[in-house]
């Protein structure tokens, strides 16, 4: 689903994020991400969503090589991926279901089509019934749900997290991993960056470890 | 084919309520906003009005084609009424009116207020005079006309009333072309103000933009609302151009009404008609929206997630 081959970026003030990074990531696989911070973990997962172009080397995506995909095609590239960030980035002038309803609205859903999977997404993250809620009346964890709901409403194959419980306390973080991995298990392929070592523990997802911009062997802590 | 047909004109009219949601919001300076523009279209559309109310006026004296002709000092009475009747018996003459120089003696005395300075004259200063009024109202004819009776022995000089009019055209085509450059300026002066006020609004939206950037909204999805906020705040000045405008006209209508009396003249002013409100209003939309358009197109590119 995922593949880099020698990926190298440097960002125009000199700093190198990544250096010869090539790692692949099949589909339905749910892996993590980790690594000090300053490891590159947030510019891989630019790279996968075209935020950030690699100065050099080859990012691919489905089937699909990112630097094919011209400016223009950018929007129609993102809306195939479900993405999560530590900020929620949600829009707080809008309601929750709004907010979820936002890519399924780029997307050019019919209006019931709509409802129905806002209030899918919204019922598999446990807040069915805060649809008409502004997220700022919500909590940390519950707003990061309600990213989790817009970043899977749309059915997108893949989802990547940037530390998605960077806020929360271990119990929260707990019950968001579940969530991924709940999508894992229909399927979705996950890429969770997180340095959130709480998370990692108790389980056999796959670990990339970034430091210094490169993929190192995963040591024994 | 018609599932994207639908969705368009939703999308659509959701933009367009949600552009009005935004105007309404801030009222104070999105009403600020409209005034400006209103003052820059009403202006134009303004002075338009009154010089197609001046072309009126002087329309209707286009059709006073007349001229004089002024007979030698020492021609009779009887063969100016013979020369008279000649000249009407022309084809291209319609009507000519003999006016001797006793009567105009006797009018110049009754109108010009200089009635006891002629009584010190010994004789009557004024000739024979003839008002010739051509067949046509071709101007080449009437030059014809003027040139023939002008070489005539008996004739002084020839006066054109009609001069005086030609001037006053003259005049109002420049006051014309000088309102079309207005117009354009001001015109000019549209489109910024809303590129400017759109350019503030796409700051205040900023990381509104990055997030819709973020889950796929294309350029096109991400300007829409920003040109429907710029096709209203451009229709709303045209609404209040168009009002500007009719309340200025009923303010003066009744002064000139007055004015109109005092030279015995019925004249009323008339103020924009259905079409030309029509194409203020749609002016000031297309305005809107192009420096909507403009303003988009210049900032919108630069807000990119990070």
């Amino acid at each position: 689903m995922i593949r880099f081959e020698s990926v190298y970026k440097r960002y125009p003030n000199g700093r190198d994020a990544l250096a010869s990074v090539s790692f692949r990531l099949e589909q339905g696989e749910m892996a993590f991400l980790t690594g000090p911070s300053g490891a590159g973990k947030s510019t891989l997962l630019k790279l996968v969503a075209l935020i950030e172009r690699p100065s050099r080397g080859t990012v691919l995506v489905g089937s699909l090589n990112t630097s094919r995909v011209p400016r223009r095609k950018i929007p129609e590239f993102r809306r195939r991926l479900g993405i999560v960030f530590q900020d929620h980035k949600l829009l707080n002038d809008r309601t929750v279901f709004d907010n979820v309803a936002l890519p399924l609205v780029i997307g050019a859903l019919r209006r019931r089509e709509i409802g129905r999977r806002v209030r899918a997404a919204l019922d598999q993250v446990g807040l069915l019934g805060f649809e008409k809620n502004f997220p700022e009346s919500l909590s940390s964890g519950e707003q990061q749900r309600v990213g989790i709901a817009r970043a899977v409403a749309s059915r997108p194959e893949l989802v990547i997290a940037d530390e998605p419980t960077g806020n929360l306390d271990p119990e929260l973080s707990r019950e968001i991993l579940g969530l991924f991995e709940r999508f894992n298990e229909v399927g979705v392929t996950v890429l969770i960056a997180t340095h959130d070592l709480g998370l990692i523990e108790g389980n056999n997802h796959r670990r990339l470890r970034l430091d210094g911009g490169k993929v190192v062997p995963e040591v024994a802590e | 084919m018609m599932r994207r047909l639908r969705f368009y004109f939703a999308l659509h009219a959701q933009n367009l309520f949600g552009a009005l949601g935004r105007i309404a919001r801030q009222p104070v300076g999105s009403l600020m906003t409209i005034v400006v523009i209103a003052i820059a279209l009403a202006f134009p559309a303004g002075f338009r009005v009154l010089l197609n109310n001046a072309q009126n006026i002087s329309g209707s004296w286009n059709d006073a084609i007349d001229f004089t002709v002024y007979l030698n000092m020492d021609i009779d009475t009887s063969i100016a009424e013979q020369l008279t009747r000649d000249i009407e018996s022309r084809e291209d003459v319609a009507q000519a009116v003999f006016i001797s120089r006793s009567d105009a003696l006797a009018d110049f005395r009754a109108y010009s207020g200089f009635g006891e300075a002629l009584d010190a004259l010994d004789e009557n200063p004024l000739p024979h005079a003839l008002v010739v009024r051509p067949a046509s109202g071709n101007a080449a004819d009437i030059a014809a006309l003027v040139g023939a009776l002008e070489s005539m022995p008996d004739t002084d000089f020839v006066q054109l009333d009609t001069a005086w009019v030609e001037r006053l055209n003259g005049i109002l085509a420049l006051a014309r072309r000088v309102v079309d450059i207005a117009t354009i300026l001001l015109g000019l002066a549209v489109v910024l103000v809303i590129g400017n006020t759109i350019r503030l609004e796409i700051n205040t939206r900023r990381e509104e933009i990055q997030v819709v950037k973020l889950v796929g909204g294309s350029d096109g999805f991400i300007r829409r609302p920003f040109l429907y906020i710029g096709f209203f705040y451009g229709l709303g000045g045209g609404v209040m151009a168009a009002l500007t405008v009719a309340l200025s006209l009923s303010l003066i209508a009744s002064p000139t009404r007055a004015l109109a009396e005092l030279y015995g003249s019925g004249f009323n002013l008339s103020g924009l008609t259905v079409l030309q409100t029509l194409v203020l209003l749609g002016s000031g939309a297309i305005l809107g929206w192009a420096g909507a358009g403009i303003a988009t197109a210049r900032h919108l590119r630069a807000i990119e997630p990070r």
